[in-house]
């Protein structure tokens, strides 16, 4: 059945039949559109992407006040044009594992401590002087600096030393991080001449497009870099454009207009419609970010884990799911990781609404009175009603819950890991280690459920230090476990990032890292001719 | 009779500087008065309190107000507005083609709206209390009692998702064609058209039926003129003082009113610069784009006061 299928469908990337028929026969055959159209748009790609031609995407996630300097890059237009124009030293492939780029390979120590990296020869750099191993160690050691403002200084904060040695570049740990191969493809890590030293905002790097037009809150162009070291692999199109939409609604009209080719940031509550649009696809993928319910561990009466267990058990997460995010997501299971991580378990049980036994907790807590849950708009898109929700199945269990809505102007300075329940959100990190480091370890500045377990702390260092995956993946299935009945984390779902492409759309690569492929959108897709 | 008028224009012209200068008080108060810090707001979920310190000891957030105060004032005098907390870039020359923009709309809008409110405004007049005069006053009623996001939205709809006549989307840029150009502001110059339309009109409207009582219009009548030279050669030139001052008070709010319709059609100009900066707690941003705001709204009023002086014998030549 499926070799027919595979036949036609090459068919249809020939132009010899159309695909409506396709799809026609594909049924006739028992199977479901969407395997159809995943073997079409496959088939597609298999004839061969069309070069040229201009593609355009228009992206939420800008201002004005923006700057090309990778360091300071927060936003999601910055994000995607870097993804562009710049070139790291590894990146995410789809799957999860890593994708060499600039880095042939990375080696490490028996003790996870010192790390070698090959830095592939041949690469240029937009201006044609070729990428060194020099450039590479300046790149970090720009990032590292404790006085630079760059994102990604915590994740550099471990490096001890670095020093070139013929073509590789070595860093040394001052603890052992099984994790740094990943770590390096924090998007910030942009190679540039130098480290980006001379000036950080020149927009000059090794990836797949030169930077053409840098208007911060307007928008960005680029022009296919001839000497791009992947050749014809990205960068189909000839030139490629953003324009920063910031209003959904103009997005969307933008997007049907056919003025621009993809956008990203669809809400969720209009998938529904748009999928009825002629020409526009909605393009789904699972990603890291979720959006907690925050207790602080070490506040009455949430240092009370009877009662943490019982507000726990009386959220729906089904409902919320389908009413927040209109099914757009995942559950989740009360801690910070789910099946878009490297070695996660799939096996944990997942904690389901039991008002009944929640009513059970509460009681044996011995808490009296309502209990105050502080949101606001800013928290998460669907923030206030989620709560509100909360309210409600945390009746039938007999608990009472008190809503206060805080303005969202300084929800961030004075409520998000100042107030002892709250709601909020966390976009994720590229391993557990990261996730787990950034907000769930004692002495962490952002440790917004005050967890603090001397034995968690262990946990997470030793499996940190673990090259041996198996016994890894059981350490972070332990943590989880722990955190799930034991934390101040209450995980109603992840999000899914939901952006949609346009008509004649092609190479569309969904990757579970972040939205937009992974950024690489604009260097991935090309327009059907 | 020059030099009355000559001393009007200079007491108008210091009034405004007067105005103006207790504007930025109140621009400066109003800034500081925000809740929450400018440094957390910049560096968002991610502030440690190293970094939010290091960042306010940056940004000299820990002077008293009136001193930053006047060093703000000093700087606006010498022509610097100083530098974006956010960004770090200087706030005078991304402002420049920013501004720029934002008349390049507003001129356009002019173009279209004014001579069509006048127009419109002298053909009700002609056919006042008929059908016609029925028609217009109701469609451009209709045109304003719509909140400017919607009339944005619905021609946003039509021309450019439905039709595809125009872009529903106005990034411009420099070095744009000027048909290009064009194009793209065409739905929000037509939006803005529609909103200040029915004022304009309106007010000329009755301003020149106003003069129309008038013995010297009967006179007129009598003569045996026409009714549409009338208008044009008797009540128009005497109705003016007030069509001028409406016009001037439009014209001000094309430029410093066109904050939802440059967010709606993604327009770089100043009300969408304005935006991203409160949202940043960006306060020098925030007090140039309000100072330059507050000063064309002054100065499109001081014309007005002057062209009506200049228009009015009986201002002219005061008892």
């Amino acid at each position: 059945m499926s070799n027919e299928l595979e036949f036609l469908s090459r068919y249809v990337a020939k132009g010899k039949l159309s695909r409506r028929d396709f799809l026609g026969r594909a049924a006739a055959l028992g199977v479901s559109a969407t395997f159809a159209n995943s073997l079409l748009s496959s088939a597609v790609r298999a004839a061969g992407p069309v070069k040229g031609g201009l593609l355009k995407a228009g992206l939420q996630g800008g201002e004005s006040s923006n700057v090309l300097d990778p360091a300071l890059n927060l936003s999601q237009v910055n994000f995607n044009f870097g993804k562009c124009w710049g070139e790291l030293l590894v990146e995410l492939a789809p799957d999860g594992s890593l994708d060499y780029r600039i880095a042939e390979s990375i080696g490490s120590s028996p003790d996870a401590k010192t790390w070698t990296m090959k830095i592939r020869k041949g690469i240029e750099f937009h201006d044609g002087k070729p990428v060194t191993p020099d450039d590479v160690v300046a790149t970090l050691e720009r990032h590292a600096d404790a006085k630079s403002k760059s994102a990604a200084l915590g994740i550099l904060q471990g490096i001890d030393s670095m020093k070139v040695n013929g073509d590789e570049a070595i860093v040394t740990l001052k603890d052992p991080n099984a994790d740094f191969p990943y770590l390096m493809a924090d998007y910030h890590l942009v190679i540039q001449p130098n480290g980006g030293k001379d000036n950080p905002n020149a927009g000059i790097s090794a990836g797949p497009y030169k930077v053409t037009v840098n208007e911060p809150g307007v928008r960005y162009g680029g022009e296919k870099f001839a000497n791009y070291w992947q050749g014809d692999k990205l960068g189909h199109a000839d030139q490629v454009e953003i324009v920063v939409i910031n209003d959904p609604t103009a997005r969307m009209s933008a997007l049907q207009g056919g003025q621009v080719n993809m956008i990203n940031r669809v809400e969720p509550k209009i998938v529904d419609l748009i999928k009825r649009v002629p020409g526009v696809t909605i393009q789904t993928v699972s990603g890291r970010g979720f959006y907690p319910f925050n207790m602080f561990c070490d506040t009455a009466p949430f240092d009370n884990n009877d009662l943490r267990m019982a507000l726990k058990l009386a959220m729906d997460r089904e409902e919320l799911l389908s009413k927040i995010l209109r099914g757009y997501g995942s559950v989740g299971n009360d801690f910070p990781i789910n099946e878009a991580y490297p070695l996660f378990s799939n096996d944990i049980e997942q904690r389901k609404f039991d008002p009944d036994k929640a009513a059970e907790y509460y009681k044996k807590s011995g808490h009296s009175g309502s209990i105050l849950l502080r949101t606001s708009d800013v928290a998460f898109p669907g923030a206030v009603d989620a709560a509100q929700l909360y309210q409600q199945s945390c009746a039938k269990a007999g608990i009472t819950i008190e809503i206060k809505r805080e303005p969202g102007d300084g929800y961030w300075s004075e409520v998000w890991n100042k107030q002892p329940f709250s709601l909020s959100y966390w976009g994720g990190r590229p391993t557990q280690d990261q996730m787990y480091s950034t907000a769930y370890i004692s002495n962490a500045d952002w440790n917004d459920t005050r967890w603090k377990r001397p034995q968690f702390d262990k946990m997470i260092i030793t499996a940190r230090g673990e090259l041996d995956e198996g016994k890894r993946k059981k350490i972070y299935r332990d943590m989880a476990v722990m955190m799930r009945d034991e934390g101040g984390l209450i995980v109603p779902f992840f999000n899914q990032y939901i952006d949609a492409s346009g008509k004649g759309v092609q190479g569309w690569t969904a990757n579970p890292a972040q939205e937009m492929c992974n950024g690489y959108a604009l260097a991935l897709c090309w327009l059907e001719a | 009779m020059s030099a009355t008028i000559l001393k009007l224009v200079a007491q108008r012209v210091a009034l405004g500087i007067v105005l103006l200068l207790a504007v930025s008080v109140l621009i400066f108060v109003g800034t500081q008065i925000l809740p929450g810090d400018v440094a957390a707001s910049i560096l968002g979920q991610s502030a440690t309190p190293e970094a939010v310190a290091n960042l306010r000891q940056e940004l000299g957030l820990n002077d008293p107000a009136y001193v930053r105060y006047f060093r703000w004032l000093g700087g606006v005098l010498t022509g610097d507005l100083g530098k974006a907390l956010s960004s770090g870039q200087d706030i005078a020359s991304s402002l420049g083609g920013r501004l720029w923009n934002t008349l390049f709309l507003a001129f356009w809008a002019a173009v279209v709206s004014v001579p069509l409110a006048i127009i419109l405004g002298l053909i009700a007049v002609r056919y006042r209390n008929g059908f016609v005069d029925k028609l217009i006053s109701g469609l451009a009623l209709a045109s304003t009692s719509l909140p400017e996001f919607f009339i944005g939205y619905l021609l946003v709809y039509f021309f450019a998702v439905k039709w595809q006549i125009f872009p529903g989307i106005s990034t411009v840029y420099e070095g744009m064609p000027f048909i290009e150009r064009m194009q793209a502001i065409a739905l929000p110059a037509t939006a803005l058209t529609l909103v200040v339309l029915a004022h304009m009109m309106r007010m000329t409207r009755a301003a020149i039926l106003n003069v129309m009582q008038s013995a010297y219009i009967e006179t007129a009548e009598l003569k045996g003129l026409r009714p549409i030279e009338i208008i044009r050669r008797h009540a128009f030139p005497n109705a003016i003082a007030p069509i001028i001052n409406v016009v001037m008070l439009n014209l001000a709010y094309l430029i410093v009113g066109v904050v939802v319709i440059e967010v709606i059609f993604v327009y770089p100009g100043m009300g969408q610069y304005l935006v991203d900066h409160v949202a940043k707690r960006d306060v020098p941003v925030v007090q140039a784009v309000g100072l330059i705001f507050a000063a064309v709204y002054i100065g499109l009023n001081i014309i007005a006061d002057i062209a009506a002086i200049v228009a009015n014998p009986r201002l002219r030549h005061p008892k």
